[in-house]
């Protein structure tokens, strides 16, 4: 599990983060949402380390990540699988070799041992025999697949994914989306979310923090969604006429009118 | 503002060099990245090196067959000028001009772009210390494989001070020959490749640093290519003043 603990976070006299006090659980997705601004990737880059708060504080489970010395906050990350939303493949190596460097940096694995785990994390994505294509040569749907076998190779504790579905198709989106949740239930792992999409929200959203102006303006899970009288969650998810006669439709359904 | 902007630099340099400076996570990774950045920078820059040597050894026996060419001082002094003049500045000097150019506009748009890409982040967030798995492979490999260039280049110019002399009929290859062979001090050799090694370790480093902490797009990218080329300059005139000074 992790948790905040007033989290603040200001770049000059911007303050981006305005005191964040949440947790995000294990086994199942933890999503933030809000619109462009909020501060959803501050929250997620110092969730990984990669800021400093100007306070506050962020756990994993009991340990501050910030009280530790830069050799420690490296054993915490190896701990940590993430997906970016440009993929962030290298280039220059293949699919297979991509999935493979952090086994190369980390373990003493055989090249055998380390070629049968890159096969076993390409499967579990529904990608096998692509080991020797450039990132280049494959689609974005298909590099977000390699993206998340490479943050599952060193089976991670915590999994942190930055707008996965951002220029996907629908259809390809809710199978990413599918694909997180599964190994996020399967491996019991703490995932969090960063997302736009409101198909995520309602298809995977365990445990859902809206953003607004840095603040966590809602919390909930996807159940609550459709009943929530929250201004904000309701300006932000149902933002077109057409979704907010879909929701008035069905709240109508769900109280039998 | 000039005096805190370089205060705030040199000290983000001097920290980044430390963090460079850490034990591999995995040797066999910086081995294998070490070699390949010898073969870009050694093997990819030995024809523009060859090429340019070639022209600098030219150019100086022609410029001072000409400035002798009245006197009184014996002609084979072309051959022992050419060596020197190659040996104590040209071949370093220039050819590290040149590399910094090549490789040091290089390296800073590969960091640079790496980090553009989030590259370094995923990186970092593997728990790999991104300063020594990027800088330290570029730094041993441009320490050891500019050297050897330079060394190249002198022995390029050499020969194209002859071909530029003796082919003509300037001078006789006795001549040169001689004039390479005289009054040779030995330590000037080792002053071509301390100058080498320092400026070799200056052009990679900074331009490692300018690309590391690129921030914006392709126009910042840019300019953090440029500012590599034109600071690198500046440091390798300024480090051969310094090195003249303290070894002669």
């Amino acid at each position: 599990m992790i948790r905040t603990i007033n989290i603040e976070k200001s770049f000059g006299d911007n303050q981006v983060l305005k005191g964040i006090t949440t947790e995000f659980y294990d086994g199942r997705p933890n999503l933030i949402i809000g619109a462009s601004g909020a501060g959803k990737t501050v929250l997620l880059k110092l969730l990984i380390g990669l800021f400093t708060p100007t306070s506050g504080q962020v756990m994993y489970d009991d340990i501050n990540i910030f009280d530790l010395n830069k050799k420690e906050l490296r054993q915490i990350r190896m701990t940590i699988g993430m997906l970016f939303q440009g993929n962030a493949l290298f280039d220059s190596m293949t699919v297979g070799e991509n999935i493979q460097f952090p086994m190369d940096m980390f373990t003493r694995r055989t090249l055998k041992e380390k070629r049968m785990r890159v096969d076993q994390c390409l499967e579990m994505v529904n990608m096998e025999g692509i080991n020797n294509r450039y990132p280049s040569e494959v689609s974005g749907g298909m590099q977000k697949r390699v993206g998340i076998a490479r943050a599952m190779v060193l089976e991670p504790k915590y999994l942190f994914c930055d707008e996965p579905n951002s220029g996907l198709d629908p259809q390809t989106s809710i199978l990413i989306d599918e694909l997180i949740c599964d190994l996020t239930i399967r491996n019991n792992i703490t995932t969090v979310i960063n997302t736009h999409d409101m198909n995520s929200v309602m298809g995977i959203g365990d445990n859902i923090l809206l953003m607004k102006n840095g603040h966590v303006a809602w919390r909930g899970d996807k159940s609550q969604v459709l009943e929530s009288d929250n201004e904000t969650l309701e300006d932000f998810i149902f933002a077109s006429p057409f979704l907010r006669r879909l929701r008035e439709d069905a709240l109508k359904l769900r109280h039998g009118e | 503002m000039l005096i805190d902007t370089f205060l705030f630099n040199f000290g983000q340099y001097v920290l980044l060099l430390k963090t460079a400076v850490a034990k591999p996570e995995r040797f066999s990774m910086y081995y294998k990245e070490t070699v390949r950045q010898m073969d870009a920078i050694g093997v990819g820059s030995v024809f523009i090196v060859i090429l340019i040597s070639m022209f600098i050894g030219m150019v100086t026996a022609v410029q001072f067959a000409d400035q002798l060419g009245d006197s009184f001082v014996p002609t084979y002094y072309i051959g022992y000028i050419v060596r020197d003049i190659t040996i104590i500045e040209m071949a370093p000097t220039i050819t590290c001009l040149v590399l910094a150019g090549k490789v040091g506009s290089n390296l800073a748009a590969e960091i640079g772009g790496m980090r553009q890409k989030e590259h370094i982040d995923a990186m970092e967030i593997m728990g790999v210390n991104t300063a020594a798995y990027l800088i330290m492979p570029k730094l041993v490999a441009a320490v050891f494989v500019i050297p050897l260039l330079v060394a190249i280049s002198a022995f390029v110019s050499i020969i194209g001070g002859y071909v530029a002399t003796v082919w003509p009929g300037t001078l006789s290859h006795t001549e040169y020959v001689l004039g390479l062979r005289s009054y040779f001090v030995p330590r000037y050799v080792f002053m071509m490749f301390v100058k080498a090694s320092v400026f070799a370790f200056l052009l990679t480093s900074v331009s490692c640093y300018l690309g590391y902490y690129v921030k914006g797009g392709s126009i910042e990218l840019g300019e953090a290519s440029t500012n590599a080329v034109v600071v690198s300059n500046v440091l390798i005139l300024l480090f051969d003043f310094i090195i003249a000074l303290l070894l002669t």
